[in-house]
């Protein structure tokens, strides 16, 4: 059945920044290795190219990394493990530099140093950008780079269905090729997932039609517990109805948010004074969790904006003037003006939050390494515990360059260490089972549409597993996602059944894995009896407990039943938990700690 | 709904497996204000015929991935409204030039091969590590590249160019604008390295100055004056090579 197969060191499965960089990193580490980066779609093409703003890496004589990392682990809402974190911040100036060399074209002082702007929940100003297309530039100056080295083989656009594990260790992957739609077996003693998050699972979200999941789903189903899966972030600034990103960077070079009444409302939810701005860490410089969750109350309020996609409040550029807007915001400029019909030089863009990145993902430790022998991953499918409860706004574009690096390099140690084909024959049989299934949904008969049982899967997050949540509403969307995981098993049926290039097959298999990361979220949301960071509750647990619930959540799967949870312990090394401060709170408090 | 207004799309089919040449299929779909091209082959796909293919991803014309000819044009299709297209019918069918792999999904590998051929990423003059620190670019040299590292990869201007229509063989408008994005970067010294894709007759010399790729350019790039840029260095090289028999490999 899988005639076709392909022997390699290392096996990396995702295009995007994390994938890449981890290519790049086994490259140099081991010319020798025969490295095969498989992805669903063509590299540039991955959702890395999406994100905006920044990326973050202390750069300033006035900042630190002790500055970084307090406001990480701050941000986190105490959930960050700080051992992490402190390796983090201390890797991510130097990726910035290797970029730079690689030729990302950061924006520039008028002295020719790379300049960097302010974010949300960040101290000073330390993300590097590129204008506002710095995931595009990023991706593509990696992807260019990865030219340059002939040990990296590319399979552009071909699917991973599954992982291949053979006596508790990773082995490979079964892959399809898209344009045949013949599976092809991939075997290698070390794989990295670096396939992305899973914001696919809610209907209104940021995030490019590929970022379904699959990577955690597979790790998932194959004993890899998934950590913290109900930190689920929504981006406060998106477009109503399409969820189209409007980056935190027009915060961050002023823009500001009001309401109905034309108030910067965000005063009214301990993130005042509104002036002197922009100042950071205040107002529209607070952290993602914080703007999402106070939009939610202007809209319960009835102070939000109707526009014909749905409720928004208003984001306002223009007292940046248009030279400004034009140079810093060129894309949103043109987002703006095409997609929802607003210059923005002129006019405020209605904006309201959406999905934007899963938080949680497969546990790794700071190398990558995830909890089965051979598998390592690392970007937004990893879970690496420097996000903690929350992200801060350009630690994602780092992590996946200090997390996609180091992950390279520990592959690459693991490859030369283990050697290959000591797993050839049973990669063999397993390679055939895992292609049985997906070849075997090409001749169901009977089952429901594809986009119904997606639709239903949405209707359930968005209502259920939203921005607030409570235990009434996490117990139905568990039962609702049980029920769905079983109507997808009984059937779905497709209209087409050819292989070549069979896109509808393709999002029926992704949307399998999707359900299963949903359910994940959804469990691990209800076992949270807590408010923390982006997981905030309006039921009897509604503030933060750090007696019972400052752990990480795991939720193990056990196959067509729910997940089962336990919890594992956080790691703090110099910051012991505090409550979370922003504006005048965190002034006064000289700026310390929060 | 009432009041709901609809348009018919037209759309190419062809499965290389069941069809001996390219057809259109009518579809009728609802549509408001703020639809996009690529939002109507979704509903398509979603409520109509799961068979109907083609590529998409970012749905905010940053990812390259849903290129196609809308009544003619090249255009990508999530920055296509069909309100600018009604009363319709609007017509979309695979980008031109590039072999159709099924619907309106194109073979997109010749392109990848010249980029690669091309080596279109920064060669330094000397191996820097992160302890050397960042190069000092000045805005105004970034300048000289940046609207050509804007490129998207969407190949819209290879479905524009009549050369590469007429002549596969033609490097086309994107790869040689990326060369030029990295010839003209302060930090770059890999122009030697590529000028052989360069001055090739299916380099620069290929162009016929037509400009559509830059017309449907959905980035501003550019690329037919990233080409007639280059020209004059081109000659240059061309002369400097009867002076100097290594003339490929030296210096400008």
């Amino acid at each position: 059945m899988t005639e076709r197969s392909v022997d390699s060191d290392l096996v990396i499965v995702g295009g995007g920044g994390a994938g890449l960089r981890a290519a790049i990193a086994a490259a140099e580490a081991d010319p020798g290795l025969r490295i095969a980066l498989l992805s669903k779609v063509v590299p540039m093409r991955s959702h890395t190219v999406a994100a905006e703003g920044g990326a973050a890496g202390v750069a300033r004589a006035d900042d630190s990394l002790a500055g970084h990392f307090t406001d990480t682990v701050a941000g986190g809402d105490w959930l960050c493990d700080q051992d992490v974190v402190e390796r983090f911040v201390a890797a991510c100036p130097e990726e910035m530099v290797r970029l730079e060399q690689w030729g990302c074209p950061w924006s520039r002082q008028a002295d020719g140093r790379p300049q960097v702007r302010f974010f949300g929940g960040m101290t000073t100003q330390r993300s590097w950008y590129a204008a506002d297309k710095t995931g595009f530039h990023l991706l593509h100056t990696l992807f260019q780079t990865t030219l340059r080295y002939p040990g990296i083989e590319r399979y552009d656009e071909y699917y991973c269905a599954d992982l291949l594990v053979d006596d508790g260790e990773a082995c490979g992957v079964l892959a399809l090729e898209i344009a045949s739609g013949e599976p092809v077996r991939f075997s290698a003693p070390a794989v990295i997932l670096a396939t992305g998050g899973a914001g696919r699972a809610y209907g209104q979200n940021t995030n490019a039609g590929i970022v379904t999941g699959e990577g955690m789903a597979m790790a998932y189903a194959h004993g890899v517990p998934l950590r913290d899966m109900e930190f689920v972030q929504w981006h406060p600034t998106t477009l109503p109805g399409s969820g189209i990103l409007i980056t935190e960077g027009c915060r961050g070079e002023g823009g500001v948010l009001t309401n109905r009444e034309g108030r910067r409302y965000l005063q009214d939810y301990g993130l005042g004074p509104p002036e002197p701005w922009p100042r950071p860490k205040a107002m529209e410089l607070g952290p993602r969790d914080w703007l999402s969750q106070a939009f939610w109350r202007e809209d319960q309020a009835g102070r939000t904006v109707p526009t014909a996609q749905g409720a928004a409040v208003q984001l306002d550029l223009r007292q940046l003037g248009e030279a400004r807007i034009l140079e810093r915001l060129p894309l949103i400029t043109d987002v703006a003006r095409r997609f929802a019909g607003v210059d923005p030089l002129h006019a405020p863009i209605p904006v309201r939050p959406a999905v934007h990145y899963t938080m949680g993902g497969i546990p790794t430790d700071a190398e990558g390494a995830a909890p089965l022998a051979g598998l390592f991953a690392a970007g937004e499918c990893a879970s690496t515990g420097i996000h903690g409860a929350n992200r801060l706004g350009s630690n994602s574009l780092a992590e996946l360059l200090v997390f996609g690096r180091a992950a390279g390099e520990a592959a690459a140690r693991r490859a030369r260490e283990a050697g290959r084909r000591r797993h050839a024959r049973a990669a063999a049989q397993l390679a055939e089972a895992a292609a049985r299934p997906a070849l075997a949904m090409l001749r169901n008969e009977r089952g429901e549409r594809v986009a119904a049982l997606r639709d239903a899967l949405h209707a359930t997050m968005e209502r259920h597993v939203g921005i607030f949540r409570n235990q009434a509403g996490l117990e139905q969307a568990c039962a609702d996602l049980a029920e769905l995981r079983e109507r997808y098993r009984r059937g779905v049926r497709l209209d087409d059944r050819s292989r070549i290039y069979n896109t509808e097959w393709l999002s029926a298999l992704e949307l399998g894995h999707t359900l299963q990361v949903a359910e994940a979220m959804a469990c691990s949301a209800r076992a949270r009896l807590e408010s923390r960071g982006a997981h905030r509750r309006d039921d009897a647990y509604s503030e933060r407990d750090d007696e019972r619930c400052l752990v990480h959540t795991l939720a193990h799967a056990r196959g067509e039943a729910a997940p089962a949870l336990e919890h594992a312990p956080v790691t703090i090394t110099r910051a012991a938990p505090q409550r979370r401060a922003y504006g005048a709170a965190a002034e006064a408090a000289g700026g310390e700690g929060a | 709904m009432a009041g709901e207004r609809t348009i018919t799309l037209e759309v190419q089919r062809f499965h290389p497996e069941a069809d001996e040449a390219p057809y259109l299929q009518p579809y009728t779909i609802p549509f408001s204000e703020g639809t996009s091209v690529l939002e109507g082959l979704q509903h398509i796909k979603d409520r109509l015929d799961g068979s109907l293919t083609f590529r998409w991803s970012c749905r905010m014309a940053v990812c390259g991935s849903c290129g196609c000819m809308i009544d003619g044009e090249p255009a990508l299709a999530c920055r296509a409204f069909l309100r600018d297209y009604a009363p319709g019918p609007v017509r979309v069918a695979p980008l031109d030039h590039l072999p159709i792999r099924r619907d309106l999904v194109v073979d997109q590998s010749d392109f990848l091969a010249k980029l690669e051929r091309a080596r279109t990423y920064l060669i330094p003059a000397d191996e820097r590590t992160p302890a050397d620190g960042a190069y000092r670019q000045t805005p105004e040299e970034m300048a000289d590249y940046y609207d050509y590292a804007q490129c998207i990869n969407c190949l819209l201007c290879y479905a524009a160019c009549p050369q590469y229509g007429w002549d596969q063989a033609f490097t086309g408008p994107a790869v040689l604008a990326l060369v030029q994005r990295y010839d003209l970067d302060s930090r770059d010294a890999g122009k030697d390295a590529r000028r052989a894709v360069v001055n090739a007759d299916t380099g620069v010399w290929g162009c016929t100055l037509v400009g559509y790729c830059s017309e449907v350019c959905p980035k501003g790039v550019d690329p037919a004056r990233a080409i007639n840029q280059r020209k004059p260095a081109s000659v240059a090289d061309y002369l400097l090579g009867w002076l100097r028999p290594s003339g490929g490999e030296g210096t400008p």
